[in-house]
């Protein structure tokens, strides 16, 4: 995967080639154009960030950022190793919270709900944004167990050998597990354990799904099949990916946010740098910082 | 040659538990070939009249581990939780310690302890209300006055294995990777959930093997059960009334054996050793589906 | 459109809380009010638990400490036992301190060098297997067996009860206390202090005495301390090896005669009718209680303090 960025989308924008050999370009188009591109209006926001800043105990991890997610879009989120990336999306459904020393500073909003209210319950906040790991954690129990577990807590007793099943065909997954829905999770390849962990988040029906580089633990082919998923899944969640993989950003995502780590009070802190439209950001970025790392100058 | 030392030594531990496998047996001979096997059918302890029976003993250090099991096994996982998922970092490294000195003091100064304030808080507070909401089931019975009792000899085992259970158990809670229960976490489940459905499935087997090991506690104590459990006479249904057990037995009479007691001491001592070597191979068998020899660090 | 795509578009199986519920505030409701009720009383369970232990330890140690603070003296530390006419523990210190010496003396060279073999001469070996085994075992032995065994062993042989037998059996109780944390701490030394002796050309053997020992020697030095507490501590052996004893005798030669201990004394003076019997039985526990807590209060202060010289 050495093609740039900038070939993949096309060859568009006023970024010179590398020199990359022909037969290694990539052509990909995104799921659909751009929705701005089309001069549609932004679907509305489901979270509204604002002068969001983390501390770890006297550390910065991550500068004030404001932006908006909106609904029904698959927003990556990328940026070199260190710049606060896990941090930001793990703040978005208050997994932080148990890590010592966590702290939040400015508002972050979820459909207009403050999420670091005291008296927004964390146990809710996760039930309607879900998340997916970077390393695939299936419990030590059934395929079919580890679906259900979450919908059973809820108190979601009924139909649930449908709700099983109907999450399964969500991730892709139900094919290959369907006759063996009671064997243990831990069987299961690397690249079926991540569906099986997008297939568990899904069966709550959640509202959002954050994804904390999905596919880094995964080979190629499990990779690929994951992108096809999140292009799919957007028509029912909105959907935050956190990324490494530039490629896979355009290939999957609708705005993508950069974030670099910059100097911030005399100490680097992941920032945000830009945050535009996919294709936007790849190939005409208005920063020179992403220029620098969309290119692979640095990063 | 650090090896031969090594080697000599290992070799000794090894011949050591032979040794007292060999010396039990020896010394229970005409014992065994006295009585037989019918040596725990009889409850009756006379050592003026040679007549001898190891039921009550078997009957009372039953009783004593079940009701000290029943008490420590929960309160004690609930402690190992609560150290390993619960508590803030500053608490735990607090209580911890403090729940680890427990298991530290010796066993003379419980049973003294269990003497002086555990019988007779047993005999004024717990005895009367427990007859009278429980007296139906005949465990239950009329309170006595001193509160030795079988009872109270259960209750102060529990003192003793609850700290072990609960050192082994959150050692256990500890190793479950954090992984685990974010992803339980952030499925929107309840801390209890979490534990419930994640925690103690995984750690199921270590458990088992933990709790076998506070049994294996409380099956050998001696001093402070002897000190509480009252020395009565045979096999009674009330926990309120003094009893006697296995290990108490043995310390009780060795101090002033009358003449061939020694043999049916011994005897006792080799129905105890079987039950503790039981217990020792139960345990490292559960163990292994789990390594809790991690977690032994006791 | 295919099956996939149809499935995709949204056909959402019945459930009982299949409605999307994005638009409401982030506050538990329903289902939630009770599972979150739930989980709070089980979390307040388990801090009840934890509460209730270390109520307990705070109970045991004050009751020793109000029945025994009265009993202490100089004259009770520095004065033998006079029997039924009183007096103090000093006697029963010096024997106690004789026959845990003693012990150790045994215990400690034998433990270090199962837990070398274990953790560094032989690891894995069959030898070693069979030894994790009986450690086990020995660990889970009464102590009361113990003593019956020493009974046999040496007191049957000798017709005498003696310090000696008391010794021998507080080493085997101390033996796989020893053995187990020498091998843990031996297993904890970095691998790259054995890296530099190898690759110095040092003999393996002296590798181990010369660096990984001495690297160990805190943790080992601790967990020794450990199982001279516990063995100070354990009365059942005694009474059946060495209960008997003069107990105004300030014995000195573990090897001809009964030796006075603490746990002995606390257990016979008890039921003395002497009326003091019970406050110096009380003074001479908190005397013991204060040992034995000390030296693990100590043991884990050296514990952490040797953990992090070794880098952990």
């Amino acid at each position: 995967m050495t093609a740039s960025v900038n070939d993949a989308m096309g060859g568009a924008g006023d970024l010179p080639a590398l020199g990359v050999a022909p037969r290694h370009r990539l052509r990909l188009e995104p799921a659909e154009p751009d929705r701005e591109a089309r001069g549609e209006p932004l679907p509305p926001a489901v979270f509204e960030i604002r002068d969001m800043a983390v501390h770890y105990g006297s550390a910065q991890a991550l500068a004030e950022t404001t932006l908006d997610i909106h609904a029904n879009t698959v927003t990556a989120v990328i940026g070199p190793s260190g710049c606060g990336k896990s941090t930001f999306l793990r703040s978005l459904n208050r997994m932080n919270d148990s890590i010592p020393g966590f702290r939040l500073s400015g508002q972050v909003l979820y459909r207009g709900h403050d999420l670091y209210a005291p008296a927004t319950s964390r146990v809710e906040v996760r039930r309607r944004i879900g998340m997916v790991f970077q390393k695939p954690n299936p419990f030590p129990k059934s395929i079919y167990d580890n679906v259900a577990w979450a919908p059973r807590n809820l108190g979601m007793r009924t139909g649930l050998d449908d709700r099983v099943r109907h999450a399964l065909e969500q991730a892709a997954l139900w094919d290959e597990v369907k006759d063996r829905l009671r064997e243990s999770a831990l069987r299961l390849s690397g690249g079926q354990q991540q569906r099986l962990c997008i297939a568990r988040a899904i069966a709550i029906e959640p509202d959002v799904l954050l994804l904390d580089e999905p596919a880094s633990a995964l080979d190629p082919l499990a990779t690929a099949s994951i992108e096809q998923l999140i292009r799919a899944l957007r028509h029912r969640f909105t959907i935050v990916v956190v990324t490494h993989n530039m490629q896979q950003a355009a290939r999957v995502a609708d705005r993508t946010a950069f974030f670099g780590l910059e100097a911030v009070d005399g100490r680097r802190a992941g920032t945000l740098i830009e945050y535009a439209p996919t294709r936007t950001l790849f190939t005409n970025p208005a920063d020179p910082r992403t220029r620098d790392y969309v290119s692979g100058r640095f990063g | 040659m650090l090896y031969a030392a090594c080697a000599l030594a290992g070799l000794s531990a090894l011949a050591l538990v032979a040794e007292i496998v060999r010396e039990l047996v020896r010394g229970a001979a005409p014992a065994i070939s006295r009585y037989g096997l019918a040596f725990v059918l009889h409850s009756r302890w006379a050592p003026n009249f040679g007549r001898f029976g190891g039921a009550q003993a078997l009957y009372g250090t039953g009783m004593t581990s079940a009701i000290a099991l029943a008490l420590a096994a929960p309160i004690g996982l609930a402690i190992g939780l609560y150290l390993a998922v619960l508590a803030p970092s500053g608490v735990r490294a607090v209580v911890g310690p403090l729940v680890e000195l427990l298991a530290a003091i010796p066993s003379v100064i419980v049973g003294f302890w269990g003497v002086d304030v555990l019988a007779p808080f047993v005999a004024h507070h717990l005895e009367g209300p427990l007859h009278a909401a429980l007296g139906g089931i005949p465990l239950f019975g009329a309170p006595q006055t001193t509160g030795l009792s079988v009872f109270t000899a259960g209750l102060t085992l529990a003192l003793m294995v609850v700290p072990i259970v609960a050192a082994l158990s959150r050692d256990l809670f500890a190793t479950v990777p954090r992984e685990l229960t974010d992803g339980a976490a952030a499925l929107g489940a309840t801390r209890w959930e979490v534990i419930r459905g994640v925690v103690l499935p995984a750690t199921a087997s270590g458990l088992a093997a933990a709790i076998v090991l506070g049994l294996g506690r409380a099956l050998g104590e001696a001093i402070a059960v002897l000190q509480v459990i009252g020395d009565g006479e045979g096999i009674h249904a009330s926990l309120f009334l003094p009893g006697n057990a296995l290990a108490p037995r043995i310390a009780q009479e060795f101090i002033s054996p009358v003449g061939n007691e020694i043999p049916a001491l011994f005897y006792l001592g080799l129905i105890l050793l079987a039950i503790e070597l039981s217990i020792s191979l139960i345990a490292r068998w559960i163990g292994r589906r789990f390594d809790v020899t991690r977690a032994l660090s006791t | 459109m295919s099956a996939r795509a149809a499935s995709l578009a949204g056909r959402r199986p019945r459930g009982d809380q299949g409605r999307r519920t994005t638009g409401t505030p982030l506050r538990p409701a329903g289902n939630l009010r009770r599972r979150a009720a739930i989980s709070r009383a089980a979390e307040l369970a388990m801090a009840s638990a934890a509460a209730l232990a270390v109520a307990l330890l705070v109970d045991v140690v004050a009751t020793v400490v109000a029945n025994g603070a009265p009993a202490i003296s100089l004259a009770f530390l520095t004065q033998p036992s006079r029997g039924l006419a009183g007096g103090g523990i000093a006697n029963a210190l010096v024997g106690s301190a004789v026959m845990v010496a003693l012990a150790a003396a045994i215990a400690i060279p034998l433990g270090v060098l199962i837990g070398l073999l274990l953790s560094e001469v032989a690891p894995g070996s069959r030898l070693a297997s069979a030894l994790e085994l009986v450690l086990d075992m020995l660990q889970g032995l009464p102590t009361v067996l113990v003593g019956v065994f020493v009974f046999g062993l040496i007191v049957t042989a000798e017709h005498k009860e003696t310090g000696l037998a008391g010794a021998v059996a507080l080493s085997i109780i101390m033996l796989p206390l020893i053995a187990r944390s020498s091998q843990q701490v031996l297993a904890l030394v970095p691998g790259t202090l054995r890296e530099a002796a190898d690759a110095l050309g040092v003999d393996r053997w002296r590798a181990v005495l010369g660096v990984t020992l001495p690297a160990a020697a805190g943790g080992i030095a601790t967990g020794a301390l450990l199982a001279i507490a516990r063995a100070a501590g354990e009365t059942a052996p005694l009474l059946l090896v060495d209960g008997l004893y003069d107990p105004a005798a300030f014995q000195l030669d573990p090897i001809a005669h009964g030796v006075p201990s603490v746990p002995m004394f606390i257990y016979t003076t008890y039921d003395l009718p002497a009326p003091s019997a019970l406050s110096l039985a009380w003074g001479a526990a908190l005397v013991l209680l204060s040992g034995v807590l000390v030296a693990n209060i100590g043991a884990r202060i050296l514990l952490a303090r040797s953990r992090r010289r070794m880098g952990l």
